[in-house]
């Protein structure tokens, strides 16, 4: 019986190799954020189309892991919706490490709760609250305070969040620890690795989405997408501004139009809790690590290829997957960095 | 009178209570594979086994390269792990003295008792970083170390258990030792033997612990052997975990058919074995 | 099955030939050692490159490691109890659940069940022994982590809710979840090898106390399983750690949670879970290296339990034998 299976695996292997021998790809091996892995897949296989002769493989097991497996030098480029920091940048001798932003995304916090008709209004304290365990059930008086007229039940809330290193987490901790002083003395500063008070674990976007979805009661933050592509409810949040905000292509653009201008040289920038009155506070750009040198011709030709038709083409996808494009001023610059890529 | 009655209560509950026992175990294993089968069944169709992944939220895609890809990272493990395996036991069984076996011994067994996940972190370490890559090179590697204890204990198992008259014959009439152990003692046990590499097959089939940071994963079709690559037990994982319905249902496909495999296996290794023990002679 | 002569009897000319064949066993002698001996080599280097790559977190940490609760990678420092105390904890309520169920099947199909039925049992429940890690927790995802979320969590919530034990949300994920999907992976190890030991007891020893009068349970229960115990034992230790390396199917509903709760309701996490989880993450020096150590002491208390287990098996089958 083993002698059948590698046999066919033979087979299909020798006819693979056949097909494929007509069309020899490049592969390119990259690894990172969960956060921006949707529209990530959709433009490595829209890329292929145009490009037959490349294939980027891109596995999504996290910022931080995309990080470190930059740094081990087991991938080309890596992905991460938390900047590099100048220690991490130091650890990697052979080049020197380019952020490319690549689409804005926003993170939601989503929930699984039956029967609501509009989304929940959370403000940075109710937030920050549930994630310290402050605030166990839904019928807090606080969430109540912010949701008026809103039957909420009297369920506990099940707090989910990321069981690894990830920039999503970034993200929404950096929020948390600008706009809420207990989260920040509690728990600190924006980080990709935090200690939970309390929680379960998921494992990327995926697997946060996938356990809130299952559980009723439960809380997760996660990107957009994520939420819309499985029809979960996602809350507005409280902005600069005092607003209640969803995240939709408008609030994110709106959230990014102010530093869009004033980017700096490195792209190494955060737009949690942005003024503007319609701006979505926990919106963020996700970065593309590349490296500034290669070692291969080929590949560094083909992923520069890549950037290019990410900065024109690509961004046409990002409305749809409920991302939104990058603002012009912040593709021009990119296309200059382009050039420092050898 | 009283007392005996009580005993023979006590009897009757007990043994009922084994009953039950057995009952639950065996009702546990119909509800699981039912349960797979069933959900596994319905997810069936053809673009599983023909197409790719597709990105999130889209439907219609399959895990093609996963099926082809744990049949490669397998085979790498077979064509190192049974070599190893079936000569190791050979030295074991027939040339080797009384210390040096021993010592192969005891870190076989050791080998078989190390956690998968360790396993990994091994080959990760001796072949994906030196590589700079992950790769199937590794996932294969990784799944032999799982392979070899079995293979090598269940063949020097079965060739001691081959009586030493037909060596002796053999040997009497003259042949090399090298020509009795080949065409006497190993076709004398061939069935042992070939059961301990069909379950050591079995075993890695569905490891998932070992691939994850070896082969990694791979959206498209892996086309050197030195690329990471897609494999059923790290796809069922990643497309469990997810929430979109439609993985769901690839990952009860998938496991319908990485269980079918690993049970089919099992099945053939005793079948095998149960045919050579009518054909062993004094 | 033997084949014919392949020289003749030794002669001036053929002597050479003979020489050449016995020479081809040495060369047999030699590629088969080099195989076996690459076993033995492979197993030292892991354990080697184990060692080695811990050193930075043992260097740092010492024998603290093994009962610091705080893992922070952000800090640099990474504790064991954690990761110990749910590996220790989920395996302990696996064997719970599953010894009385298993030794009470192993008995029932070694002692009272006919044997085509014991025999189409005992293959049926070996069958699950195959199913891999990721399969039960595939179907633990969607079968049990509901089941214990909606039903059991709460029913025990009620009604034993005042222990410690008990108390907090019912997620569905956690110790109690992951030690249920263990047990039942730890079925077939215990019923196979139990109704082998309990299969092997001679017949002379029921038969001697149901002639005492005995009642067929007392027979079962006072004589022949303590004649089996060690092997039953032997039995439970393997099971054990099977449990404890287990990877897959625990962490996909542990819940993932790096502290030490004394609720069973509540989320954990196990050694093998967290490496799954963090490996490929880990930056730096101290980070990786603390994982591997924690491979390392799950290494450890596998080599140990598998060790007695082997021990007590084979003091079995000896007892077994040597009692005839």
């Amino acid at each position: 019986m083993i002698k059948l299976r590698p046999s066919a695996a033979l087979s299909v292997i020798f006819n693979v190799l056949a097909f494929s021998a007509s069309a020899p790809a490049e592969t390119i091996n990259a690894a990172g954020a969960t956060f921006p892995a949707v529209i990530y897949q959709k433009w490595f296989q829209e890329f292929r189309k145009v490009h037959s002769d490349v294939q980027i493989n891109y596995q999504a097991i996290g910022s931080g892991a995309g990080i470190q497996q930059l740094t081990q030098g087991t991938v080309i480029f890596g992905a991460s919706d938390v900047p590099m920091t100048n220690d991490q940048m130091a650890k990697i001798s052979k080049f020197k490490v380019l952020h490319f932003p690549s689409v804005l995304g926003a993170v939601v916090p989503t929930y699984n709760i039956e029967g609501l008709k509009t989304p929940l209004n959370l403000s940075a304290q109710s937030l920050a609250g549930i994630y310290l365990g402050a605030i166990g059930k839904w019928n807090d008086a606080s969430l109540k305070k912010d949701n008026p007229g809103v039957n909420l039940p009297d369920m506990e809330i099940t707090v989910v969040h990321r069981a690894e290193a990830s920039g999503t987490t970034f993200v929404w901790t950096d929020y948390l620890s600008k706009v809420s002083p207990e989260w920040k003395s509690k728990v600190g500063p924006g980080s990709a690795s935090v200690n939970w008070p309390k929680g379960l674990g998921g494992k990327g976007n995926e697997g946060v989405a996938g356990t809130v979805k299952q559980t009723p009661g439960a809380i997760g933050y996660i990107e957009l997408t994520y939420a819309v592509q499985n029809k979960m409810e996602y809350g507005a949040v409280k902005n600069s501004t005092g607003k209640f905000v969803l995240a939709d292509f408008d609030s994110v653009t709106e959230a990014a139009a102010s530093t869009a201008k004033a980017m700096p040289e490195d792209f190494r920038v955060s737009i949690t809790n942005a003024p503007g009155p319609k701006a979505y506070p926990i919106s963020t750009f996700t970065w593309l690590l590349i490296p500034a040198k290669f070692d291969n011709a080929t590949k560094k030709n083909a992923v520069v290829e890549f950037l290019k038709w990410m900065l024109t083409d690509g961004q046409k996808f990002a409305a749809g997957l409920n991302y939104a494009p990058l603002p012009k001023p912040v593709v021009d610059k990119e296309e200059k960095q382009i050039g420092l890529i050898q | 009178m009283g007392r005996t009655k009580r005993r023979n209560f006590v009897n009757n509950v007990m043994l009922a209570l084994t009953g039950v026992c057995t009952f639950i175990t065996v009702a546990i294993l119909f509800l699981i594979l039912g349960f797979l089968v069933w959900n596994g069944f319905r997810s069936l169709d053809w673009n599983f086994f023909t197409k790719l992944p597709l990105s999130p939220g889209e439907t219609g895609g399959g895990l093609a390269n996963a099926i082809v890809g744990s049949g490669i990272t397998i085979l790498i493990a077979v064509i190192i792990g049974i070599p190893v395996g079936f000569l190791g036991g050979i030295y074991l069984a027939e040339f080797g003295g009384k210390t040096f076996p021993m010592f192969v011994r005891y870190t076989a067994d050791l080998l078989n008792g190390v956690p998968s996940i360790v396993i990994g972190i091994f080959a990760w370490t001796v072949i994906v970083v030196p590589m700079h890559t992950f790769s199937a090179w590794a996932g294969g590697f990784a799944l032999s170390l799982m392979m070899i204890p079995i293979g090598l204990r269940s063949t020097e198992h079965f060739l001691r258990s081959v009586p030493n008259s037909l060596r002796e014959g053999s040997l009497a009439l003259g042949a090399t030792k090298t020509r009795t152990i080949m065409t006497v003692v190993v076709p004398a046990a061939r069935q042992g033997i070939l059961t301990g590499l069909i379950l050591g097959v079995a075993r890695i089939a569905g490891e998932t612990a070992p691939l994850l940071f070896t082969s990694l994963n791979n959206q498209y079709w892996s086309e050197k052997l030195t690329e990471p690559t897609a494999t059923l037990p790290v796809m069922i994982y990643k497309l469990a975990i997810s929430p979109y319905d439609d993985w769901h249902r690839q990952a009860w496909a998938a496991g319908l058919v990485l269980l079918g495999l690993v049970l089919i296996a099992n099945i053939a290794a005793r079948w095998v074995l149960s045919r050579g023990a009518s054909v062993q002679r004094g | 099955m033997g084949t014919a002569v392949i020289a003749a009897p030794p002669q001036p000319a053929a002597r050479s030939f003979v020489k050449r064949l016995q020479e081809g066993d040495k060369a047999a002698h030699l590629i088969t050692l080099i195989f076996a001996a690459s076993v033995f080599l492979v197993t030292v280097f892991l354990v080697y490159e184990l060692w080695i790559h811990s050193s930075p977190s043992r260097a740092k940490f010492g024998f603290s490691f093994l009962f610091t609760k705080t893992w922070d990678p952000n800090a640099e420092q990474f504790g064991a109890l954690p990761f110990i105390y749910g590996t220790v904890l989920t395996s302990l309520l696996a064997l719970l659940i599953s010894v009385p169920l298993a030794v009470g099947a192993a008995i029932f199909l070694s002692e009272l069940a006919p044997p085509k039925l014991s025999n189409t049992c005992t293959f049926l429940v070996e069958l699950l022994a195959a199913v891999p890690s990721v399969i039960y927790g595939l179907l633990a995802i969607f079968t049990l982590v509901p089941l214990m979320r909606q039903y059991i969590e709460p029913f025990l919530k009620k009604t034993l809710g005042f222990l410690p034990l008990f108390q907090g949300a019912p997620y569905g994920f956690g110790y109690l979840t992951a030690g249920v999907i263990l047990s039942i992976m730890t079925f077939p190890f215990i019923i196979s090898i139990s109704r082998e030991s309990l299969l092997a007891v001679p017949r002379e020893q029921r038969e001697a106390a149901l002639a005492l009068g005995a009642t067929k349970w007392e027979s079962t229960w006072q004589v022949v399983v303590p004649y089996a115990r060690l092997g039953i034992i032997g039995s439970i230790f393997l099971a054990l750690a099977r449990a404890l390396g287990e990877t897959m199917a625990v962490t996909m509903v542990i819940g993932n949670d790096p502290g030490i709760h004394t609720s069973l309701l509540a989320p954990g996490y196990t050694i093998a879970a967290i490496i799954a989880n963090e490996f490929t993450e880990a930056t730096g020096e101290v980070y990786p290296a603390a994982l591997v150590e924690l491979g390392l002491v799950l290494f450890l208390i596998t080599i140990i339990l598998n060790a007695s287990a082997q021990l007590l098996i084979v003091a079995t089958t000896k007892k077994g034998s040597k009692q005839d």
